[in-house]
């Protein structure tokens, strides 16, 4: 812990909008989000406005919107969105892209959408070479149908279908899809960010800003995986859940670019 | 010195408690009050020891924390 050091100017002096240096981005609507206290979705989402707003391309840039806790995004974004089926959303970014070649694209994505349900669309439209950005935000868990094992779920997690922990032997084995895309040759810029500390949403931040700038330059499919947590489907206070995070998550979802072909 | 302040959306507050662990100070605190909703809200504990970091708000899943920050020529007496 930091050296407190007191100072004495009255807070109104402090509290000027000419002192402002942090503020919720326009680009959010009014609504309150949906999610549980503490959840990463809420990060993840001002990350990706502010980057829109910072790049002044809000009103060039169509979102899509998966199943999952963040299926009401376009709720709280206040760009144009759309909705996709379950895993559906590269696809539908897909169309949109190509008959809107001058708009920029995004498909925001938990892993129940993008890694089981999905996982066909997300390999096939990054395989592809589609000029979209895709957001992956991986807590590990269905989140919003009670907290089952997903695909991610990783060795020995504690979810409503295994209750006694992931087990390989019968369950298989946690899917790194991260890795798996970052094979392909259609992806120009793929990487593994998290938000659950003030250093590490400055840098997600600036990676969500590169994958926007790939896109700017069409370079290809650019992947942000986003390593967050589910407070309530892993049964954990928010500050619990991010020291689990850290602890369990990161090891073997290690955080940092996968790829990196290159802006010009 | 650089002095700063913050301000709580005490009404979209939902209690999460990351911000008092990002706080570097330590100065940020949960309210023993509730909002209409139920939840406590975080609240600047030392007010005259806020250097308008950014850290809370960076990592508010709600963004409810608004950040000022501003630079004072003299460095001025500690009140305490
Ligand atoms: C075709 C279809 N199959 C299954 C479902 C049920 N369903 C809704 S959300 C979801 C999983 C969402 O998990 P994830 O993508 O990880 O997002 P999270 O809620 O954790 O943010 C499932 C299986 C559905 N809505 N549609």
């Amino acid at each position: 812990m930091a050296k407190v050091k007191h100072h004495n100017i009255p807070l109104d002096q402090i509290i000027k909008p000419e002192n402002i240096v942090f503020k919720r981005t326009k680009l959010f609507t009014d609504n309150v989000l949906s999610y549980c206290p503490g959840c990463g979705h809420g990060v993840a989402h001002r990350l990706i406005l502010e980057v829109l707003e910072e790049m002044g391309i809000a009103d060039k840039t169509i979102g899509i919107a998966p199943v999952g806790c963040s299926v009401l995004a376009y709720e709280f974004m206040d760009i144009d969105m759309q909705e996709a089926a379950h895993g559906r959303a590269p696809a539908l970014a897909t169309g949109i892209k190509r008959t809107n070649p001058d708009k920029f694209v995004f498909a925001y994505q938990g892993d129940g959408d993008l890694a089981a349900i999905g996982t066909a669309e997300t390999i096939h439209t990054a395989n592809r070479g589609e000029n979209i950005t895709v957001i992956f935000i991986n807590n590990g868990i269905y989140g919003m149908t009670g907290g089952q094992m997903a695909p991610t779920t990783i060795y020995g997690m504690k979810t409503s279908t295994t209750p006694y922990g992931r087990d390989p032997k019968q369950m298989g084995h946690p899917l790194k899809i991260t890795e798996i895309v970052a094979q392909l040759p259609g992806t120009c810029y793929v990487t593994r960010q998290a938000v659950h500390t003030p250093a590490l949403v400055r840098k997600a931040k600036k990676a969500i800003r590169k994958a926007f700038e790939y896109q700017k330059q069409n370079k290809g499919l650019s992947f942000v995986e986003i390593v967050s947590n589910c407070n309530s489907g892993w049964k954990m206070t928010p500050v619990q859940a991010v020291k689990w995070l850290e602890e369990n998550m990161l090891p073997y979802y290690p955080l940092g670019d996968l790829k990196d072909i290159g802006l010009d | 010195m650089i002095v700063g302040a913050i301000v709580v959306d005490t009404e979209r507050c939902k209690g999460c408690e990351l911000c008092t662990q990002a706080c570097p100070f330590g100065i940020i605190s949960m309210s023993e009050d509730v909002n209409s909703k139920g939840y406590h809200y975080a609240y600047l504990a030392d007010p005259y020891a806020c250097t308008g970091c950014e850290n809370c708000a960076l990592v508010c899943p709600d963004t409810v924390i608004t950040v000022y920050r501003m630079k004072v020529e003299e460095p001025s007496k500690a009140k305490n």
